[in-house]
């Protein structure tokens, strides 16, 4: 059971800097999520908590210690691989009680601890078994069970789920979750599928090119992403973004002109925005209506219409070049090729100035639900 | 899988036979030569070594039936009691030791044993116990020859995977090593025998002089080729030295086939330096390590280069091995059908000893 916590943390290979810095704050029984897309540095960054690789500076500090100079087998933490790095000729009660074996723990305290984690993850039948006899999502229990045989103080997992099958991945998302809510110990999860960071985490970080964009539970990161990075990050499908500009200033308003010449009023922190100003107005799909009855109503072009039965996705252009996706619940009227009318609502629009920083309102759940049945639905 | 599937539907026969017309045609190089140099020869040599012929001889060859395997291995053994005078007391020599009759008269007068020459004796109590072969240089090759695999084989791979272990990781320049120690196997074996008899001089030679000089003069001279006791280990000293370069290679490819992710894993278990070489990767080079063992003993089986060039088999036959043996009956002396008996049975023994080794392996593999 263990806080951790970064300090200015920066890896260099070579010349090359890949992580800017990172400071982060952890606490103890957290599960976080670290994602982020490709090449953000995300194992990185794992891999020096797990002390696998070199901190070129900063501090790392486990349970208030520092342990930045500390080799990994005594930091605490054990890792769950992508590739899951059993070893092919031990056996899996052998794999799972080779770190006790290592630690000089005694035979008889390391089969019960084996048989203990095996008791957990449904093992029992397979400890005798090599990790060629197992299926993918045996051998990934497997490397689990090895780490939570080891009691650390911070597991952590470096895309544990990428090599498997899609039904196979939602099994064992519930099976870690379920995992984390016994064992309750701090738990770091590195992944860039964002259904496995919403469902799983208390928090989540979002990384891009070796720099922390935003700290925080799903919904705060769903509901007010700090920018528009993250704000197409999270959720999916993505978050669409019209370009508009900026006709007017007042004190918590803004005039905006959209491309197809539409001019409304838009509530936001006008501190730092001034009359001429492009801004970026982001809309989730989930939030555009297929017809004319919300606020804002803009006319687009569709394109293609996937009907998935439970919901549809609408994609169409909008002003020409600005591609726009709707998510409509159930079934939809909309034809491919239409030319059409589709409407939002003002609360749920984000607004990025030019840098790409929210200068929009905090939303908060609970609010927007309220505004939601005020408003006139489509009838 | 495409492909595969579309061929499935063709009726077999259109199919089959333009590809087996170029199988055929693709390997009759390679089989040509096979049979020409390997299998054909192999034939022949067993077909003379049931005959008397020589190289070259105005005689008619004829067949002898099993006399060349029984010259071969015939090996017998004798107890002497020791010469005593009427009165039954022992005879003793100028030096005071016991003295023995003559062996040479013993076999000479029967004419069962006249084919018999001394392989080896010893005394032991009042007695002295002879072993006796028809061809005794054969049996001391056939030991000399099994010595030398015994020493080369783990002090080849050992040295072939130590060097696999200390250039197998990213470091700037590293090629540079891996072909110094490559260099050796790309030398013609012959030059090197040279050189290495020049290092092994006894007065003159380098190995000699670091030899006194690190000792301060304790150690030393050596007579390395010279003398019996160290004249086969450094022929395989410098054998293991020569040829380990390929084996490097081999095991370099074995080292490179095991995931990063598992040495990883064990520093996370918390495994030292030797527990990650003994838990990961002694157990990963498994079926490289198989490989190379079976092929080296093989290999160290047909020494006969070093030997010719730097001993000629000696000193007293210390360093002869079975191939320097059938060379030099089947050509230097021109008893080719003899030296054809020794191929044969050298080759039985070699296949018996790789399936031994095969079977061990696999054993191992299996629990
Ligand atoms: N050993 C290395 N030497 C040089 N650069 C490296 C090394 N390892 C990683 N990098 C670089 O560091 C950056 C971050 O890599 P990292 O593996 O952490 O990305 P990631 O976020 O895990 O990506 P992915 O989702 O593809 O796994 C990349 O740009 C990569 O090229
Ligand atoms: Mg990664």
């Amino acid at each position: 059971m263990a806080d951790l916590k970064l300090t200015q943390v920066i890896k260099r290979f070579g010349d090359l800097e890949t992580i800017h810095g990172i400071d982060l704050d952890i606490k103890d029984g957290e599960f976080v999520v670290f994602v982020g897309p490709s090449g953000c540095g995300k194992s990185t960054l794992l891999r020096m908590i797990a002390g696998l690789e070199e901190i070129t500076d900063g501090d790392i500090h486990i349970d208030n210690e520092c342990v930045t100079r500390v080799p990994a087998s005594k930091r605490g933490v054990a890792m769950v691989f992508q590739s899951y790095a059993l070893y092919p000729h031990m056996t899996v009660r052998e794999n799972m009680g080779f770190g006790l074996k290592m630690a000089k723990v005694s035979k008889h305290e390391i089969t019960r601890r084996v048989d203990e984690a095996a008791q957990i993850l449904q093992l029992g039948p397979l400890l005798d078994r090599k990790p060629k006899a197992l299926s993918g999502g045996q051998r990934q229990r497997v490397a689990i069970g090895r780490t939570i045989v080891r009691n650390p103080k911070v597991f952590l997992f470096d895309e544990p789920l990428s090599n498997l099958d899609a039904e196979l991945r939602v099994k064992m998302r519930v099976e870690i979750a379920k995992l984390h809510g016994e064992l309750r110990n701090t738990m770091i999860y590195v992944t860039h599928d964002q259904t496995e960071a919403m469902t799983l985490a208390d928090k989540i970080v979002v990384l891009r090119s070796g720099n922390v964009e935003q700290v925080g539970s799903p919904l705060e990161l769903y509901l007010n992403p700090a920018n528009d990075f993250v704000a197409g990050f999270i959720g999916s499908p993505q978050m669409n973004f019209i370009n508009c500009e900026v006709l007017a200033v007042t004190a918590d308003m803004l005039r905006l002109r959209f491309p197809c010449g539409l001019e409304t009023d838009m509530p936001a922190m006008t501190a730092n925005v001034k009359a001429g100003d492009n801004l970026k107005l982001g809309i989730r799909p989930e939030h555009v209506l297929e017809d004319a009855s919300g606020e804002l109503v803009i006319c687009v072009d569709v394109d293609v219409v996937e009907h998935l039965g439970g919901s549809t996705f609408v994609y169409a252009d909008y002003a020409g070049d600005i591609s726009m996706t709707l998510q409509v619940g159930g079934l939809s009227d909309i034809n491919g090729k239409d030319k059409r009318e589709i409407s939002f609502n003002r609360h749920y629009c984000h607004l990025f100035n030019e840098a790409g920083k929210s200068i929009g309102l905090r939303k908060d759940a609970l609010e927007l639900k309220a505004a939601e049945k005020m408003l006139p639905m489509a009838g | 899988m495409e492909p595969k599937s579309v061929t499935r539907l063709q009726p077999d026969i259109q199919e089959q036979k333009p590809r087996r017309r170029y199988v055929f045609l693709m390997s009759t190089p390679a089989l040509l030569g096979l049979f020409m140099f390997l299998v054909i020869p192999f034939f022949m040599a067993v077909g003379m070594s049931f005959t008397d012929q020589r190289l070259l001889s105005p005689n008619e060859t004829s067949w002898v039936g099993l006399r060349n395997y029984d010259r071969l291995l015939n090996v017998s053994g004798m107890v002497q009691e020791p010469v005593r005078d009427e009165a039954g007391q022992l005879v003793l020599d100028g030096d005071g030791q016991v003295e023995y009759p003559r062996l040479r008269t013993l076999l000479r007068s029967d004419p069962a044993m006249a084919d018999y020459k001394l392989f080896s004796s010893w005394d032991l109590g009042e007695k002295r116990y002879i072993v006796l072969a028809k061809d005794p240089h054969f049996i001391q090759s056939f030991i000399n020859t099994l010595l030398f695999v015994l020493l080369v084989v783990p002090l080849q791979c050992g040295l072939a995977l130590a060097l696999a272990l200390l250039i197998n990781r990213q470091l700037r320049g590293i090629f540079l090593y891996r072909t110094v120690f490559f260099s050796p196997v790309v030398t013609s074996i012959v030059v090197v025998s040279i050189v290495w008899s020049f290092l092994y001089h006894k007065d003159l030679g380098l190995f000699n002089h670091y030899l006194q000089a690190m000792s301060f003069g304790l150690i030393g001279p050596i007579d390395w080729l010279g003398d019996p006791a160290w004249s086969m280990p450094s022929i395989v000293i410098m054998s293991a030295w020569q040829a380990a370069g390929v084996q490097m290679l081999i095991f370099l490819a074995g080292l490179q086939g095991i995931s990063p992710d598992l040495y990883e894993a064990a520093d996370l278990d918390g495994a030292g330096p030797w527990s990650k070489f003994w838990h990961i990767t002694l157990p990963g080079l498994r079926n490289t390590v198989v490989f190379v063992v079976i092929s080296t003993t093989i290999q160290a089986f047909g020494l006969f280069t070093q030997v010719d060039v730097m001993t000629q088999g000696g000193p007293q036959g210390s360093t002869s091995t079975v191939m320097y043996h059938a060379v030099t009956k089947g050509f230097r002396e021109q008893d080719i059908a003899y030296g054809s008996a020794i191929s044969v049975i050298f080759f039985l023994v070699i296949l018996g000893i790789a399936l031994f080794q095969k079977r061990l392996f696999d054993s191992k593999g299996d629990k």
